[in-house]
């Protein structure tokens, strides 16, 4: 199952940098996102998957997964929403001031005054 | 946007009170199952996001006049607070502590400090997250 | 210990702080008013050390800052220091006081002015009193970045900014040498504390580390003195308002680099190359900026390269003053080389006096007459009779004239630069004769640009016609500080021995220890006459010399334009500047080609590249098929869904697939989380993800259809070979850590501690509430900052910048 989750990962990685790379504003925002799902993945696969019961003291099992990586994982998608959702307004708000999502078009000019 | 689906009010107006109750429960919960400040605060907001989709922004905010960057605001100041109060007692910055209180009625009920800290985390993510909801919505 | 001595370092810094307060507060009073009180309190204060460093004795305070790194707020007063801090906030008072006449309060923003004033008071404080080289570095730095800001007080000028940028850039580079000097002397002593470098300095000598830290220190003592040929920022730091360039310019931040000389030359005097330099940069600069100053039109200008030709005078003497570690034993009283090193402070002192004078007293001329160019004015002597006799007594002085003390200084450097002739070692006696005569050569120039400060402006023909203004005499409290400047120019010179004893001796202490024996100390005597000496001579053929060709000036000016004004260090620098930016800018717009993808080709490529390469390199790659968890069919299932979503959101060309992709994408793996026993994170990623695509379509409900063009998607090869790498090295680092498990998990202590100390059983959110509760109080705070970010961008318009 680790192998299965850690080609997922790459996967996610995969399809999030592919994203990443386009032109395009809103794909490169969907990619972000994606990317951190697959760090999400990757986390809690580098730790071990299903080696005992959920972190929970009140089930009283005599293994428990580990609660680090969860923890992490949780701060991670809290944040990852948050930047998440303002990439988005950036986005959004670049498109209405420049009338264009296509990164291209965006690029600075050479004069640095 | 005027919304009229009369079948989403009328469920909204059903379902929004059972999530909110049981994000509340979610989040008094959270030190021991499932849930926290984080997920509560979470469906609490959901639950809100739910409200707006089926109801428009100016109804939404006649019946909740909060600002909800006031919440988010006063949310950091509880979690910083609460990281403070234990200088009070000579502790490093965000020492935790619990005790067991028995209550009126409810019987021995265990409070701990960082249920505290949990308030701020709970409001600071409603506050964040219908602050983005709403200011995107409100712009035209 | 944080003691009274520091608080009168970092006193300046505080009232920095409140000046801004005090001028809003009580705009009719001039704000100088308030300041002047800080140099007074603490000149006082410096004061009460003067019987102290007189008996011979030093004060260490030590404060500790960041004692892992050795690096303490170490306060050190002794002779010299005490000497450097009496004249900081001695001129500080009279400067302040010259400023509050000289700057208008009606229209000049004074409380940014007296801000960088005290910040520079402070940090140069901080330079003279500190013993830790890192703590003077850092102090040395502020001198020079409250320099700048000084310069550049009136910025809508082109000159100032340049002059500013100009002084920052060469003062900032000469800093930077300078700390690596010190580390340098770190390696080699394992201390940054100058006392105890100079306890060890007998023992570095030979160290092969010795020379390139004593070149790289010189470097930034050099070009903080304006030393040729880093002098170039100085006459473009005159753009300064005038109490400026009295205070930086002349009087205090320029002998930093003095100071550091004279600190050091314990460590460092000894070695032969030392002597080299530091005598030879001097008489180079004395030569050099003597001889600029008489082609300068500016009253200004004359100044600033004269500040320069003085400044080389008292480096030599310090240089020529190692000579004196070469004897076995010697005569303190009366060895010449000593001498010099008396001669060094006495004129350093007396610089100080006349310069400050002369400064203000340009200050006077350019804000009564409204122009400092000598070819407009003339004949001032009988509107302005005061400021002319000051500037006759400061300009005597400067040309080493008697009674004044300039004239007792230059004896004394006269006698030492004939003496150094007949020194024997470092193939002095082969060379050594060009000292005195440049020395001589100098001397005359100075006499002519002396001459022409004040014969030029005072008298000759009354050029109304040429001013805007009609002069007058100054009011009495702009006068005040030079005449007191002047008065002291005179009582040094009839009594130079109340120098010697109280600030001079002590300071000699410092700068050459290892002549003492125990329960010595150096006895300075400054004596008028000296009988028919060598240097009694010189300067009498100064005199007629300088006297015969200033007469006869205009018949020899035209050798000035043997030096055309684009060969010149001036041009280097400008070159070099605008060649550097050129430079910089191909390089970078080379690869910063504004295009995001390039960068994020870049930061990807190099991701993979070394991770890949650290992976084999480093033989990890391992990949262990035993302890696997099993698979389960819904597990399969949910893979296949997983990559089949993030495909279509790859691919499509739908923005709306798209979001619903990614909507999917998050769903599935809420599921995983339920499956790998992870409830909280199911929860979160669930709601996360409603919430998400509510956001999302709410984002592209508002945006207008784009362009079909744009929205097509073409497949393209060199990025999906680019984020096929990627995703390959995730890949194989997930499998790598999967395989290696280098040690236990830490997980141990909060499954065994989560309920006994913090009294939760849900693990994570113990973990995010307790254990690791500040990162969670940071991670709700960006949150916050991302909510804010958000309302900002929407709410705030910039007016007029755009059309909606």
């Amino acid at each position: 199952m680790e192998i299965i989750m850690s080609i997922l990962a790459g996967v996610l990685f995969m399809g999030g940098t592919y994203l990443v790379l386009s032109k395009n504003m809103i794909r490169i925002i969907i990619g972000t996102s994606i990317i951190s799902h697959g760090a999400h993945v990757l986390l809690l696969t580098m730790a071990g998957l299903k080696t005992g019961a959920p972190p929970l003291l009140g089930l009283d099992a005599s293994t428990y997964t580990d609660p680090l990586p969860q923890a992490l994982i949780l701060t991670a998608i809290v944040i990852s929403f948050g930047v998440t959702s303002f990439f988005l307004v950036l986005g959004y708000r670049t498109y209405k001031v420049t009338g264009t999502d296509n990164t291209e078009r965006m690029r600075g000019t050479d004069s640095y005054d | 946007m005027k919304s009229n689906d009369i079948i989403l009010q009328t469920m909204t107006n059903v379902v929004l009170f059972i999530v909110l109750i049981f994000s509340i429960f979610i989040f008094f919960n959270g030190h021991h199952e499932p849930g926290g400040g984080f997920i509560g605060g979470l469906m609490t907001s959901s639950a809100l996001v739910l409200l707006l989709l089926a109801y428009d922004l100016e109804t939404v905010q006649r019946i909740l006049p909060i600002d909800f960057k006031i919440v988010a605001a006063i949310g950091l100041l509880i979690a910083i607070g609460t990281g403070m109060g234990s200088f009070l007692f000579g502790e490093p910055f965000l020492s935790q502590t619990y005790d067991y209180y028995t209550f009126f009625v409810l019987g021995e009920l265990e409070l701990a400090t960082a249920l505290l800290f949990d308030i701020g985390v709970y409001l600071v993510v409603i506050g964040v997250t219908l602050t983005i909801i709403q200011t995107i919505g409100e712009d035209k | 210990m944080f003691t009274a001595l520091h608080f009168a370092i970092i006193a300046p810094f505080i009232a920095a702080i409140f000046v801004p307060i005090l001028y809003k507060l009580f705009s009719r009073i001039h704000t100088g008013w308030f300041v002047l009180t800080v140099p007074t309190i603490l000149f006082l204060y410096f004061l009460q050390y003067l019987p102290i460093t007189a008996n011979k004795e030093t004060v260490t305070a030590v404060f500790d800052w960041i004692p892992s790194l050795g690096i303490h707020f170490t306060a050190y007063i002794d002779g010299l220091g005490l000497l450097f801090a009496l004249l900081i906030t001695g001129i500080g008072i009279l400067v302040v006081l010259y400023s509050i006449y000289y700057l208008s309060k009606e229209r000049e923003s004074l409380h940014t002015f007296y801000t960088f004033l005290l910040m520079f008071m402070g940090a140069m404080l901080g330079v003279v009193l500190s013993d830790n080289l890192i703590v003077l570095y850092m102090f040395w730095e502020i001198t020079s970045l409250s320099s700048f800001l000084l310069i550049s007080y009136w910025y809508e000028r082109e000159k100032s900014i340049y002059g500013a940028l100009k002084s920052m850039i060469i003062t900032v580079m000469g800093g930077f040498s300078m700390l690596v000097g010190f580390v340098l002397l770190y390696t080699m002593t394992g201390t940054f504390s100058i006392q105890e470098t100079i306890a060890a300095s007998s023992d570095i000598v030979s160290h092969h580390l010795f020379l390139p830290a004593m070149l790289t220190i010189l470097l930034g003592a050099l070009t903080k003195s304006a030393q040729f040929p880093f002098h170039i920022w100085l006459p473009d730091a005159m753009e300064a308002p005038t109490p400026v360039s009295a205070y930086l310019h002349s009087a205090t931040m320029v002998k930093a680099g003095i100071y550091l000389v004279a600190r050091l030359s314990p460590v460092f005097a000894i070695s032969g190359e030392w002597f080299w330099l530091i005598a030879g940069f001097g008489i180079t600069t004395l030569f050099w900026g003597s001889f600029s100053a008489v082609r300068q039109t500016d009253l200004k200008g004359i100044l600033a390269f004269s500040t320069v030709s003085q400044l080389g005078m008292i480096l030599s003497m310090l240089g020529v003053g190692a000579a004196a570690l070469h004897f076995d034993s010697l005569d303190l009283e009366n060895n010449v080389f000593v001498g010099a090193t008396t001669a060094a402070l006495f004129h350093l002192i007396n610089h100080a006096t006349f310069k400050g004078s002369l400064f203000m007293m340009v200050g006077i001329v350019d804000h009564e007459t409204g122009t400092r160019d000598i070819r407009k004015l003339g004949g001032l002597m009988t509107i302005m009779p005061i400021t002319f006799t000051i500037a006759v007594i400061g300009s005597f002085s400067m040309a080493g004239l008697p009674p004044f003390n300039g004239f007792l200084s230059k004896e004394m450097f006269f006698t030492a630069m004939v003496e150094i002739t007949k020194f024997q070692l470092f193939n002095v006696d082969t060379y050594g004769v060009m000292f005195p005569a440049i020395a001589w050569v100098a001397s005359i120039f100075t006499f002519i640009y002396s001459m022409v400060l004040v014969f030029k402006t005072f008298n000759g023909k009354f050029k109304p016609e040429k001013l805007d203004v009609k002069p007058h005499e100054a009011p009495f409290g702009m006068l005040l500080s030079p005449i007191i400047l002047v008065s002291l120019v005179i009582v040094f010179g009839f009594f130079p021995n109340i120098l010697s004893y109280t600030v001079i001796e002590p300071a000699m202490a410092s700068i050459l220890p290892s002549l003492l024996q125990e329960g010595e100390q150096f006895y300075v005597d400054i004596y008028f006459w000296h009988d028919w000496t060598p240097a009694l001579y010189m300067t009498i053929g100064v005199i007629s010399v300088g006297l015969f060709l200033y007469l006869g000036m205009k018949k020899w000016v035209g050798i000035y334009r043997l030096f055309p004004d684009n060969v010149s260090f001036n041009t280097l620098y400008d070159q070099a500047i605008v060649k550097g930016e050129r430079l910089s800018e191909k390089i970078i717009s080379s690869h910063m080609t504004g295009f995001i993808k390039d960068y994020l080709l870049y930061i990807f490529s190099f991701i993979t590249a070394a991770l890949v390469f650290t992976l084999f390199h480093k033989g990890a790659f391992v990949v262990e098929t035993q302890d696997l968890a099993p698979i389960s069919i819904y597990e399969v299932i949910l893979a296949v869904v997983l990559i089949a979503s993030v495909l279509t959101v790859m691919f499509t060309k739908s923005r709306l697939k798209a979001i619903i992709g990614l909507g999917v994408v998050g769903y599935t793996i809420a599921l995983f989380f339920v499956i790998f026993r992870a409830p909280d994170l199911a929860l979160t990623q669930l709601i996360i993800e409603t919430v998400s695509v509510a956001l999302f379509l709410l984002c592209f409900y508002h945006l207008p259809q784009i362009a079909k063009s744009l929205e097509t998607i073409r497949f393209q090869l060199g990025n999906f070979i680019i984020s096929l790498a990627v995703g390959t090295t995730i890949t194989l680092i997930g499998l790598t850590a999967n395989s290696n498990r280098l040690f236990e998990s830490i997980s141990g202590f909060f499954i065994e501690n989560s309920y006994n100390e913090a009294g939760g059983k849900n693990m994570v959110n113990v973990i995010l509430v307790d254990f690791r509760g500040f990162d969670t109080m940071l991670e709700i705070l960006v949150l916050g900052i991302a909510a804010f970010g958000i309302f900002t961008m929407i709410k705030l318009r910039l007016e007029g910048k755009e059309q909606l």
